[in-house]
């Protein structure tokens, strides 16, 4: 009898635990509750541990340090903004969307950040009334879906395609072989750069999500003497996978999109990673508007990476409608909709499907040096 | 389907899909040992292998180890990391037994008990390393471990080089290493269940625990010490596969478990021998798949070929039991 309630006990302190942690993780953003009639509250869901985190921490940031600038500069006016981590899997998204759009105190999503997370959750955002802006969903086909509660204020990735083909061509890239992932991001851009790349394409392999051997995928590259290899996909494959191309002897210049640019692909390809190129639709820090970079570096004690500015933004939109006294997500939906001023990033006013315009869009690469990315050169669209 | 790029170079898929093989070869025996004797499938071996690379991280990032070492320095790195790894896997298989399984074996618990336990521990074990590492030796050891869940390099402690080449196949020294150390291992190990009178004593247990405890075997013993042996083999699997890949994650053990546990099945688990073959067999399957579709097949191709295997040789392929084939 006694050996029972002992049981049950530890089984209930078991729970109880586990709810406090489960609680714990949830708080992240801030815990004060909106207060006042001009405050409200905001989700932002992305990979903020996993795989490809790298990736999207600066966004997280980013998006922190607007909110915080705005809770100092109007203390009685506090805006409380939420962590939601997906992990950038759809499967895990998709309940935490749920969530969200049953709580009506979430007046607004930043995010996804991953093209995957972004396409399974819009239609519950978008039946909830809910406006999605994200800083780094670059899948081009995203907009292009009927979807009308969906922005970015990021260019997409036929823009980068072209300017990485435009890139290749400067190279006088002879023979280009082609990798993708299979994943919404991955395959798309990749296709989007195949359709460019004409009699210049010399052979393509898929490869899949955590595979971490790649002999069979060298072997190609190898017998197709490629020059170039475009990997579209992230960080957790890209890093072995340059690796082993490397200790296999392929020289053939390695060029991944911004999917790589997380600080963990240049540490875990461990020296494999030197002189590769990484595109990206991000600013470099120190090319962003107003005191943010110096900001950020205050606040953090390093300087913003991949879609530190563009998360900054996303926020700031928000804060906006909220300065503006939009109190509902149908008013905030509609401020989101029409909004049209100079962001860190660069000048944010959406099209009717949801994109900024083209002509504001940046292509920059980078490249790898030793453990840093730093910015090369801007890419010319086309 | 590219014919050409199969055939043109088998030789040399051959020789990728082999040190491929190895390492879930010894994987794999962990898998089996355990089976043979407990008739339990512990899937948190997994998980032994992933606390593996980890302590070859560590160890190697104590000692300051950088890309390409002197080959004197190499090697002693390599004996070192061997040691660490082994100890550190052989500790954790242990002290999975210890915490987890043998309470459930002294209340008699049923098979399922100990299966939704081994996945509970695998579970716990990898988000552990996932999360509490990085932020418990992120402070102390920096760039070590890196962030929450995401992969880290390690450095390069051999450089990949052609040793030899015959009719346009190469063989690397890595591929080389890789697949002498996994078939001497296994011999070295197979050698001790049929040859000495502690594997005697494994046998027994595998054959029939309670005659074997009538005879005098400690099956408490006997069980410690395959989880121990399961443990240092997956520990020389964790140093080869640093040594060749040369990067790790918290997850790392999840596809590599199941393929290892794969191979186990496909050369009949529990049969020591069959492990090898099965894990050879599947590393050339994989390679050839891949080679022939994209690498996107190989795991379709890899379990396909696993289900014809296993309807017309239901045991695999060399058939199950420890005790049983050669006793």
């Amino acid at each position: 009898m006694r050996r029972s309630y002992v049981r049950v006990l530890g089984a209930a302190a078991i729970a109880v635990a586990m709810v406090g942690a489960a609680g714990c993780q949830d708080s992240g953003g801030g815990d004060s509750t909106a207060s006042g009639d001009c405050g409200g509250k905001i989700a932002i869901f992305g990979a903020f541990t996993g795989d490809n985190a790298g990736l999207v921490l600066p966004s997280l940031n980013g998006a922190k340090l607007a909110v915080k600038q705005h809770n100092e500069k109007n203390p009685d006016c506090k805006v409380t903004l939420q962590e939601f981590d997906t992990q950038g899997d759809p499967a895990v998204a998709t309940p935490f969307a749920n969530q969200i759009a049953g709580d009506n105190s979430f007046l607004g999503v930043i995010g996804g950040h991953f093209s995957g997370e972004s396409d399974a959750t819009m239609p519950i955002y978008q039946a909830a009334g809910l406006a999605m802006v994200s800083p780094s969903a670059t899948r081009t086909d995203l907009t292009q879906k009927g979807n009308t509660s969906f922005f970015r204020v990021v260019g997409h990735d036929g823009t980068q395609a072209g300017a990485v083909a435009t890139y290749l061509k400067s190279q006088n890239a002879a023979k280009v072989f082609l990798i993708d992932d299979g994943s919404a991001y991955g395959a798309g851009i990749t296709a989007e750069l195949g359709k460019n790349l004409g009699a210049t394409l010399a052979g393509t392999d898929k490869i899949q999500e955590k595979q971490s051997q790649f002999d069979a995928t060298v072997s190609k590259i190898k017998s197709a003497q490629a020059d170039f290899v475009f990997y579209g996909g992230y960080t957790r494959e890209a890093a072995p996978l340059v690796k082993q191309m490397r200790a296999a002897g392929v020289q053939a210049k390695f060029v991944g999109p911004d999917g790589l640019y997380d600080p963990a692909f240049p540490q875990g390809a461990s020296g494999g990673a030197e002189g590769a190129i990484i595109t990206c639709p991000c600013l470099p820090a120190d090319k962003a508007g107003g005191t943010f970079s110096a900001d950020y570096q205050k606040e953090y004690g390093q300087a913003p990476g991949s879609y530190g500015a563009e998360g900054f933004d996303g926020a700031q939109i928000y804060l906006d409608a909220f300065k503006d006294g939009k109190k509902t997500r149908a008013d905030i939906l509609a401020y989101v909709k029409s909004y049209d001023k100079q962001g860190v990033s660069k000048y944010i006013k959406f099209d009717d499907k949801g994109d900024v315009d083209p002509s504001k869009v940046v292509i920059w690469a980078y490249q790898i040096k030793g453990t840093e990315i730093s910015a090369l050169q801007e890419l010319k669209l086309s | 389907m590219n014919f050409d790029e199969l055939f043109g170079h088998l030789g040399q898929h051959t020789v990728d899909g082999l040190s491929k093989g190895a390492i879930y070869a010894l994987i794999a025996l962990g898998y089996t040992l355990v089976y043979g004797v407990l008739r339990l499938i512990n899937f948190a071996h997994s998980e032994v292998f992933m606390v593996g690379t980890f302590a070859v991280l560590g160890v190697w990032t104590a000692l300051g180890v950088e890309n390409n070492p002197p080959i004197g320095q190499a090697v002693l790195f390599l004996v070192i990391g061997l040691v660490v790894a082994a100890l550190a896997s052989g500790g954790t298989a242990l002290a999975i037994e210890r915490i987890a399984y043998r309470p459930l074996r002294r209340k008699n618990a049923p098979p399922l008990i100990f299966l939704i336990t081994a996945i509970g521990l695998s579970l716990v074990l990898v988000e552990v390393f996932g999360l509490l590492l990085p932020d418990v030796a992120g402070g102390a050891l920096p760039s070590m471990f890196g962030r929450a869940r995401q992969i880290v390099g390690m450095p390069t402690i051999l450089k990949q080089e052609t040793l030899f080449e015959i009719g346009g196949t190469q063989i690397t020294n890595i591929q080389l290493i890789v697949f002498v150390c996994a078939v001497v291992m296994m011999a070295l190990l197979d050698w001790f269940i049929n040859r000495t009178r502690y594997g005697r004593g494994v046998r027994a247990v595998a054959q029939n625990p309670e005659t074997a405890a009538l005879m005098g075997v400690n099956q408490e013993r006997v069980i410690m010490l395959i989880f121990v042996l399961g443990g240092i083999m997956a520990g020389a699997a964790a140093l080869l596969w640093s040594m060749r890949f040369g990067f790790t994650q918290n997850s790392i053990g999840f596809v590599l478990g199941l393929k290892a546990f794969t191979a186990a099945v496909l050369g009949g688990i529990g049969n020591l021998r069959g492990a090898l073959v099965g894990g050879l067999f599947l590393g050339i399957v994989e390679v050839y798949g891949a080679t022939l579709l994209s690498s996107q097949w190989e795991d379709v191709i890899a379990f396909v070929v696993l289900v014809v295997v296993l309807m017309f040789r239901p045991t695999g392929l060399l058939g199950e039991s420890l005790g049983r084939a050669r006793a």
